[in-house]
């Protein structure tokens, strides 16, 4: 008996370290080509175009930072951005909370149908409707504006899955109490359950930001034009000539002054994203 | 807040008094108006997804370009399809693509998600690591990772070099350029799979593991009878979700490669960009789009059928 369990924990312990020094293993190569990166980009670009291990070598610079706030194109790009995850983001906000509601809470002819048709679409790739939403947009001219960028977005049932789901999870009682106060249905929706939807907000809110600020095949298509590139779509327009024109050390600052601002966001709102994350999985 | 739940308790008594005479509030009687709420959304839904998703099918029919929509051809879009050799490539390159992303991320997730899942510290930094991958873009993730792969001044090139070695050109050989792109990919992606892994696991109740550390079960044992059955569901979901997403590979393929050499890494999303929106072939590139849509059908079908199998055992 006491035999037997002293193996047990010799393989536990042999087990364990097994375990610890792959998880280090893989976290390695997590992490390499981010601090390679980091590196590369405080070196100047002639010295790496001589040899890229002076990269583990004084001297180190910020000027390929610098060189990024010169290029007038990152602001815009970072402004439109900017403008256009916003936009997403409270327009479905909106959209979802009401729509979450009355899926929720009010009853009306063909409800039921309705929602299954809504999560259908949660089974439509975005590649079935972007052709015919392309000729669409040209029809009614809404190439390179944000409203073209924004709208799309707007249809994504994941939100009113959400948004439905928290809403079904609030007690019934607080309605039907407002109402034998004689509060109509928007007073209900606003004034009484509302607030209690703020961390199903937050989710839902972050995680389309970041799903619009990533998002690359839409506005790809739809603004073509310089000054209506997103961050995503402008930083890939750069990369066409790699290393070549623009330089090795100016394309990893661009990287990292790119990655940084959405890193810092995870960090502060992870508990959101992740949720979010494996909520959109889960539906 | 503190306001609601004192009306609800005064509600609650007051529809106690009441629960005789009064008729069950009208709120829940279907009206026409309650759809009201839900219109807003129903308008974007309808024009942004539904009528698309509808005049796409029917594009597929008809020979389209720039100038407009022509006359109706029946399926010769398809048949020019299947007929296209590029076309066949790119569905063959996709699920080669499929083949070497999803194993990898369902069986390296749930590794991750079980050595990490404990309270402790460095795990939960470790955790915070593996995922912030995700929250990148493709084109920073593509950036990173067109440096560790190119020949000269990428990391893994300066890695052989320590050793003598020349390098192989990842990104421009036919053999490796699907595997480069796989790599980045994985890396890109194993976060979601770890963090769903790991929501499954945090819902396997304690005392279950208590009850087996009583009857002496080893490591193997307990991992095979409890933790194994727990996230099968789970496991059927990662997978099919990466299935769903991996399909849909593109701007990795775009960015890193070009689809190139000759082709080889050319998945089919890059081959409906390439019809439609270089050649402005709209008619054959809206069919592309149908057969990549009936393949991703096929598969959440497939995940719907196991998990509803599952469910009923």
């Amino acid at each position: 008996m006491s035999n037997v369990r002293s193996t047990s924990i010799m393989g536990r312990e042999f087990g364990d370290r097994v375990v610890l020094a792959l998880v280090i293993i893989f976290a390695l190569i997590m992490l390499a080509p981010v601090l390679w990166v980091i590196g590369l980009s405080l070196k100047a670009n002639a010295e790496l175009m001589a040899d890229t291990n002076s990269v583990f070598r004084t001297p180190y610079t910020v000027m390929n930072y610098f060189n990024i706030l010169a290029n007038s194109s990152v602001f815009r790009w970072i402004l439109n951005s900017l403008i256009v995850s916003t936009g997403l983001t409270i327009g479905t906000l909106v959209l979802c909370s009401l729509a979450g509601y009355g899926f929720a809470r009010l009853n009306f002819p063909g409800r039921d149908i309705l929602f299954v048709v809504v999560l259908l679409g949660l089974a439509v790739p975005e590649q079935a409707v972007l052709i015919a939403r392309h000729q669409i947009f040209g029809i009614l001219k809404l190439h390179n504006t944000y409203q073209g960028l924004i709208l799309p977005g707007l249809s994504a049932p994941f939100g009113v899955f959400l948004m439905t789901q928290y809403f079904r999870a609030i007690p019934k009682e607080l309605d039907e109490a407002a109402l034998l106060d004689n509060a109509s249905r928007f007073k209900i929706f606003w004034k009484v359950l509302l607030p209690l939807t703020v961390p199903a907000q937050a989710t839902l809110g972050i995680f389309t930001f970041l799903w619009s600020w990533n998002d690359y095949f839409w506005p790809l298509i739809s603004g073509t034009k310089n000054t209506m590139f997103t961050l995503t779509v402008g930083m890939a327009s750069t990369q066409t000539n790699f290393a070549q024109s623009e330089g090795l050390g100016f394309l990893m600052a661009q990287a990292i002054f790119a990655g940084a601002p959405i890193l810092v966001l995870y960090l502060f709102f992870q508990k959101y994203i992740v949720t979010a994350v494996s909520g959109a999985a889960v539906r | 807040m503190a306001e609601a739940v004192v009306s609800s308790q005064v509600g609650r008594s007051s529809r106690a008094l009441t629960a005789q005479k009064a008729p069950p509030a009208n709120i829940n009687a279907s009206q026409w108006r309650n759809a009201l709420f839900i219109a807003p959304y129903l308008f974007f839904f309808a024009t942004m997804l539904v009528f698309p998703l509808i005049w796409g099918i029917w594009l597929s029919f008809h020979k389209a370009d720039t100038f407009g929509v022509g006359k109706f051809v029946g399926i010769a879009n398809y048949v020019r399809l299947f007929s296209d050799k590029i076309f066949l490539q790119s569905v063959g390159n996709t699920f080669y693509f499929v083949l070497l992303t999803v194993p990898v991320l369902a069986l390296l997730g749930l590794f991750l998600a079980l050595a990490l899942n404990r309270q402790t510290r460095s795990a939960a930094f470790l955790r915070a690591a593996f995922f912030s991958s995700s929250v990148l873009s493709v084109t920073i993730v593509t950036l990173i990772w067109r440096i560790v792969f190119i020949p000269d001044f990428g990391l893994l090139a300066t890695i052989y070099g320590w050793f003598g070695l020349p390098g192989p050109a990842f990104l421009s050989s036919p053999d490796l350029s699907m595997i480069a792109i796989a790599i980045a990919t994985i890396w890109w992606c194993i976060g979601l799979p770890m963090m769903l892994y790991l929501s499954a696991l945090q819902q396997i109740p304690g005392e279950i593991y208590e009850a087996a550390a009583l009857d002496n079960a080893n490591r193997w044992q307990t991992f095979r009878s409890i933790t194994l059955p727990s996230i099968k569901r789970t496991f059927i979901l990662v997978v099919l979700i990466q299935v769903v997403m991996q399909f849909q590979l593109f701007g990795q393929a775009r960015l890193m490669t070009q689809g190139g050499p000759n082709n080889t890494s050319k998945p089919i999303v890059m081959y409906i960009y390439d019809v439609a929106f270089k050649r402005w072939d709209l008619g054959m590139g809206a069919a592309a789009s149908e057969v990549l849509f009936v393949l991703i059908l096929i598969a959440a079908m497939a995940q719907f059928l196991l998990t509803r199998k599952r469910g009923e055992n």
